[in-house]
């Protein structure tokens, strides 16, 4: 991927912080996100961690009686979202940037017919009539490959599958072009064959139609099969960050080596017990100044609980926010994945 | 029967599916207690349009026959002024049934727009909310005698003073439940495709709080039959030369002692109504609940 390209989507410096008078919780702090034109940028952490916030935020979304959203800067395409009007991001919310949701399940009205919902969102955004709205309906089912789509139109969603209800929320997602699909674990709550089905048009349709997707998801396994870079966050920051290739082959923050040594190796299928992260995610009300890892890290030190750790950069385009980033790749340059990577 | 997970359809099936909403309905006229209940109800309907072919005046008084036994023109007999029970009784059946509809439609559309306004609306809601909590500390017979009282007496008067106690419970159902709806991933996904406030009240919340609606309204007919003949017995409904149920027994009070049939053919008129029609809303409530939708009907 070239780097001459603006980001589509530009995110500097986003913190929210939910809180009544009593308990304030710092859900994100200092965020920093850039998905470039046609990319596929996955956003990968823990539950708990962020990642549906930092995608609510980018739309606006947020209730803004309990959430605090401070940014330099949420911009898409040069389009400012974060002081736009209610009006304005109404217009870029399902127009500009389609979102698909984890549970496919309940994401579609139970009252109305996929085409029905799918024409809506068109009518909506574009004003045609009726009739071009229904033809892009079907236009759409058929792009996201529902077998008989003409008979699916008319058909209300329990009347279908997990995994046809997370195409026809795809095919509202993109009925009207969107520069960005921002994908929020949309394979969470679908069976291991359709979510690899799932991964496999969302991947497609980026290529065939040009578009970037922020891909939230918790599984490395679909970011090392679909993502071309990655955004590691843990208790509301982003700690490491760069292509897939690089963050997979010279993983330099504990988080990220704790993720990756946690994943089932080939090969090695009598292994009991897969290796896990000690300890529990810190709270996220009153944080420390200071690494929010460092109760969990294998490399701690002293210094990790100075202060917030800088962002360093182990190499190109690879970012990271950790004091020893070569302590822990030097521990696991010999293990199977980076390995497999290199 | 076709469970909702069934195996895909063929597009000929598919063209003549039906809305999941009349698709539960469905599943009523299976249901023997349902239909001799809803067939009761549409004889009662029949019996008030057609009441002017069936019987005779019901208003014409004859004090030579006052309290008289059945006759071929009076099978029920005559009352204290002579005038026939029988087309007394049929013309009445016209009261309960247009008080009962129109109180369940006049209660249902204010209480669906208050309802759903008090839902999106913190402030707004609040106080809504408070003036309804007021409104039910009265008993709705009290309010409704106080209303009547205080407007022209006549069938309009009795609607709108049996409508009012009935908002409240319908606001506070509505509002509950366009909450619940309001907190599903569907609105939030459709305000995340952009929606504006209208097209989510009116495309989303609106159509998936009705199925309660329908119900509660039903139960709002049942109360306003009920409620018309306790308001005709206490002499504040309809005026006393309009024959309705309530009416008659208040005028059967007198002679209840050697004449207690003149009490009994309305009384029996108004409990099978009242019965059929709260059969019906039970039935219709637990045909719209979407937790029995995959059941089959007891």
């Amino acid at each position: 991927m070239t780097n001459d390209s603006d980001p589509i989507l530009d995110v500097a410096g986003l913190s929210v912080r939910f809180g009544a008078r009593t308990e304030r919780v710092q859900a994100l702090d200092d965020v920093d996100i850039q998905v470039r034109r046609g990319e596929i940028l996955a956003l990968v952490g823990e539950s708990g961690c962020g990642k549906s916030v930092t995608a609510m935020a980018i739309l606006g979304l947020l209730p803004k009686r309990t959430a605090r959203i401070d940014a330099r800067r949420i911009t898409l395409g040069g389009t400012d979202l974060h002081g736009a009007s209610d009006r304005s991001l109404r217009r870029i919310r399902g127009n500009r940037i389609g979102m698909i949701f984890q549970d496919p399940m309940t994401s579609l009205n139970p009252v109305h017919t996929v085409g029905g919902q799918i024409a809506e969102i068109v009518r909506q955004h574009r004003g045609v009539d009726r009739r071009t709205a229904r033809s892009r309906a079907l236009e759409m089912l058929d792009l996201v490959r529902i077998p008989d789509a003409r008979g699916r139109r008319d058909a209300y969603p329990h009347e279908l599958s997990g995994g046809m209800r997370q195409r026809v929320m795809i095919a509202m997602a993109l009925a009207c072009d969107p520069d960005l699909l921002i994908a929020d674990e949309p394979t969470t709550a679908l069976d291991v064959t359709v979510q690899a089905q799932i991964m496999a048009l969302i991947a497609d349709l980026r290529r065939d139609l040009g578009m970037s997707v922020l891909l939230i998801t918790h599984d490395l396994g679909v970011v090392a099969e679909t993502a071309d870079r990655l955004s590691v966050m843990y208790a509301g920051r982003i700690v490491e960050e760069g292509t897939v290739g690089t963050v997979f082959s010279r993983p330099s923050h504990g988080y990220t080596a704790g993720l990756l040594g946690s994943l089932p190796a080939e090969g090695k299928r009598r292994q009991s017990r897969l290796a896990e992260i000690p300890g529990a995610v810190p709270r996220l009300s009153d944080p420390a100044p200071a690494c929010a890892f460092a109760d969990r890290c294998a490399y701690v030190t002293a210094d990790c609980r100075a202060g917030v750790p800088p962002v360093v950069h182990p190499g190109p385009g690879h970012r990271c926010r950790c004091i020893r980033p070569d302590a822990v790749y030097a521990d696991l340059s010999q293990s199977d994945i980076v390995r497999a990577w290199q | 029967m076709a469970a909702p997970n069934s195996p895909p359809q063929t597009v000929a099936a598919a063209r003549t599916r039906r809305r999941p909403f009349l698709e539960s309905l469905a599943h009523l006229r299976r249901d023997p207690t349902t239909v001799v209940s809803a067939a009761i109800l549409v004889l009662f309907i029949l019996i008030a349009i057609f009441a002017p072919l069936i019987a005779g005046d019901p208003t014409a008084l004859n004090p030579i026959r006052r309290l008289g036994p059945p006759a071929p023109d009076a099978w029920l007999g005559t009352d204290q002024l002579g005038r026939d029970v029988y087309a007394r009784a049929v013309y009445g059946t016209r009261v309960s049934l247009i008080v009962g509809g129109a109180v369940a439609v006049l209660a249902a559309i204010p209480g669906v727009a208050i309802g759903i306004y008090a839902s999106m609306n913190r402030v707004g809601g609040a106080i809504v909310m408070r003036l309804v909590d007021a409104l039910m500390a009265i008993p709705a017979v009290l309010l409704a005698i106080a209303l009547a009282a205080l407007l022209k007496p006549g069938l309009p008067t009795l609607i709108i003073a049996i409508s009012i106690p009935e908002i409240p419970r319908m606001v506070r159902l509505v509002r509950s439940v366009a909450l619940s709806v309001t907190a599903q991933p569907y609105v939030t996904a459709a305000i995340a495709a952009g929606s504006s406030r209208s097209r989510l009240v009116f495309r989303h919340i609106l159509p998936n709080t009705l199925a309660p609606v329908i119900v509660q309204a039903t139960y709002a007919a049942a109360s306003a039959i009920i409620a018309s003949a306790i308001l005709s017995f206490l002499g504040v409904g309809t005026s006393p030369e309009v024959p309705s149920w309530g009416g008659m027994m208040a005028d059967a009070r007198g002679f209840f002692r050697f004449n207690p049939e003149l009490m009994f053919y309305p009384g029996l008129l108004l409990s099978v109504l009242l019965l059929v029609t709260n059969i019906l809303g039970d039935r219709l409530s637990d045909a719209l609940d979407p937790r029995k939708v995959t059941q089959k009907m007891p």
